[in-house]
């Protein structure tokens, strides 16, 4: 056999195998999304948004699952930032290269992909017990906080690699300082980068369900929270919930429910998808 | 489409507006009792979850200031956390058991244990299963015990006279209650059963399994069963006294055994001690009939919740005052 005629044949097989594999993704997400619009779409109403939770399925509404979740996501979104651009910035461009780096570097990245329950159960007993928050809110967002640290950091670290060092260095050319040059050059550029990584966090967090239930997150919860000391349920734990229970009438409101979940991640995807777009146009080197 | 655009805006922009300063929606009951205030927190079984939120639902109406919540951490974790003083009411599918009962007394917790509802089992089959009415206890441990692995594979195996059919076992996977009580009451020790069945946690996945196959045998909680009674059919189970079919009747009077049981809340003597928690009880017991069957449970009989009412009220005398 020619081995050119091999060559050919591999290259244009493994074209059908990508392309397939590539289809296969798309295709299941299309199909899970179309049937979970079918069943769910024309529950959603205004009514359906404001209503507490109920024993009649017609007459349940996520109002207290979706100002939860938007509390759970702001307050996580106010303790992680900060966190975890700080240690990024610090660990890209500060620390020494060493053999600890090299550790702390391996264990962040580690720390990704620990399963989500670990978290809640480190949540239950440091932030529950320990510093006596109970199941609140804050517990909820301490919680979710260490779970997406590690991809916050890594996130930043990336960015900032990413900026090339003949930036900085013209920069330290001119004579700024470390921080000057972060300030000014650095994080600008990498700006982009930081955002999309934080965004993408955060939308791991909202589909979060197990940590929370862990640390005490409610079932039922018939008032939306005030303050971040209150008890608190999101939506992932309405629609795991409404899947079990044996009336046709809440697997309804579940897909209901999962379809404003899916609007709020992709939402959050969005924001990412322009910001990281908006900030290719703002650097020119 | 435009009321779902609307809705959409409505929920982002409004968002944090409402997170803010929203919840007064809870107040709607008016004519209500406003004299009482307060919190009160409850977790347990996620069984008697439906019941308790639809008291809680109900008693929005009566009480609007107190603030029920409800979690669904299982009746052990419900009791871990009852046992801490960190809830005052504890909803269970079993009775206490003796460890945690004990936690309970170390930590100077009193409490009163009522019975809410019944909750039924029902064994099912396809529609066209024509062989098969009834099953004893006998012929369902030989089905689901350990040793039927790989060995009883097949109808006939069940009972002479069954047909030369495939035996295909649809049950809840082993992290539920559900799996937990089946396996108790028929194989006689909790959590011990075959392998080598259809598993789902959702037994809406196995409501579908069990009618799209001629030779399935499954068994799940008896709502399920009333929810879809056209696609399935309904197994007789054979106790010892004859084969009896699980309804609200059988239930109720007890006649369907072994499969089927109480349900339980439990009261802290701190609750008892709080005017707010004794008037949920009271509201709970009073409505527990109603609302049981309303969320697909078999009620008690009416002489069952006088007595539980009157146990919880010696026990809020007796600690009312200490």
């Amino acid at each position: 056999m020619n081995s050119i005629w091999w060559n050919r044949f591999l290259d244009k097989a493994f074209r059908v195998v990508g392309i397939a594999s590539t289809l296969i993704g798309l295709v299941l997400l299309a199909f899970f999304i179309g049937s979970i619009l079918e069943e769910g779409l024309h529950r959603i109403n205004l009514d359906f948004l404001t209503n507490l939770p109920s024993r009649k399925p017609e007459k349940a509404g996520i109002l207290t699952a979706w100002a939860g979740t938007l509390w759970v996501l702001a307050l996580t979104a106010l303790i992680s930032i900060p966190l975890g651009v700080s240690a990024g910035i610090y660990l890209e461009e500060y620390a020494r290269k060493g053999p600890l780096g090299k550790l702390l570097e391996v264990n962040i990245t580690n720390l990704a992909g620990v399963p989500s329950v670990i978290y809640g159960i480190l949540g239950l007993e440091m932030f529950a017990r320990t510093f006596r928050l109970g199941g609140s809110l804050l517990t909820g967002a301490l919680t979710l906080s260490l779970l997406i640290l590690p991809i916050i950091i890594v996130a930043t670290r990336e960015a900032i690699k990413a900026v090339p060092n003949s930036i900085r260095e013209a920069s330290y050319g001119m004579g700024a300082t470390r921080w000057q040059t972060m300030r000014h050059t650095v994080l600008p550029a990498a700006g982009g980068g930081i955002a999309t990584g934080i965004i993408l966090a955060l939308s791991r967090a909202v589909g979060e369900a197990a940590p929370l239930i862990v640390v005490g997150a409610l079932a039922y919860v018939p008032f939306t929270p005030k303050t971040p000391m209150d008890d608190f349920t999101v939506l992932p734990i309405q629609i795991f919930n409404w899947t079990s229970r044996p009336d046709p009438g809440f697997v309804i409101n579940a897909a209901a429910g999962i379809i404003i979940l899916l609007a709020i991640t992709f939402l959050l995807n969005g924001i990412a998808v322009w910001l990281r777009y908006r900030w290719q146009k703002k650097v020119n080197w | 489409m435009n009321a779902i655009i609307k809705s959409m805006i409505f929920l982002l922009v409004g968002g944090f507006f409402f997170a803010a300063c929203g919840g007064d929606a809870s107040s709607r009951g008016g004519n209500g009792d406003n004299a009482l205030s307060g919190k009160i927190e409850i977790d347990g079984s996620s069984t008697v979850y439906p019941i308790s939120e639809a008291i809680a639902e109900e008693f929005r109406e009566v009480a609007p200031d107190v603030h029920v919540t409800i979690g669904v951490s299982g009746t052990g974790g419900g009791f871990r956390k009852f046992s801490r003083g960190e809830t005052l009411i504890s909803d269970a599918s079993r009775p206490i058991k003796d460890e945690e009962a004990k936690a309970c007394q170390e930590n100077g917790i009193g409490y009163v244990e009522l019975e809410v509802a019944y909750d039924g089992l029902a064994v099912v089959a396809n529609p066209e299963n024509d062989w098969c009415d009834y099953l004893t206890v006998e012929e369902l441990k030989k089905i689901w015990e350990p040793e039927a692995q790989d060995a009883v594979k097949n109808w006939n195996q069940v009972r002479d006279g069954f047909p030369d059919a495939p035996l295909n076992l649809f049950g809840p996977g082993t992290a539920s209650g559900t799996f937990d009580y089946f396996t108790e009451a028929i194989v006689g020790e909790s959590g011990r059963s075959r392998g080598d069945y259809m598993p789902s946690e959702d037994d809406h996945v196995l409501v579908q399994g069990v009618a799209g196959d001629k030779n399935a045998l499954g068994f799940f909680g008896l709502a399920y069963f009333e929810e879809n009674a056209d696609k399935l059919k309904l197994i007789a189970v054979d106790g010892g006294e004859g084969p009896v079919k699980p309804s609200l009747e059988t239930v109720m009077n007890g006649s369907y055994q072994p499969l089927s049981r109480p349900l339980f809340i439990y009261v802290s003597s701190e609750g008892a001690r709080r005017p707010e928690v004794v008037k949920f009880v009271e509201f709970y017991l009073n409505n527990a009939a109603k609302i049981a069957e309303d969320v697909g449970y078999v009620p008690a009989p009416q002489s069952e919740y006088d007595e539980q009412l009157k146990k919880f009220k010696d026990f809020v005398a007796r600690f009312r005052n200490q």
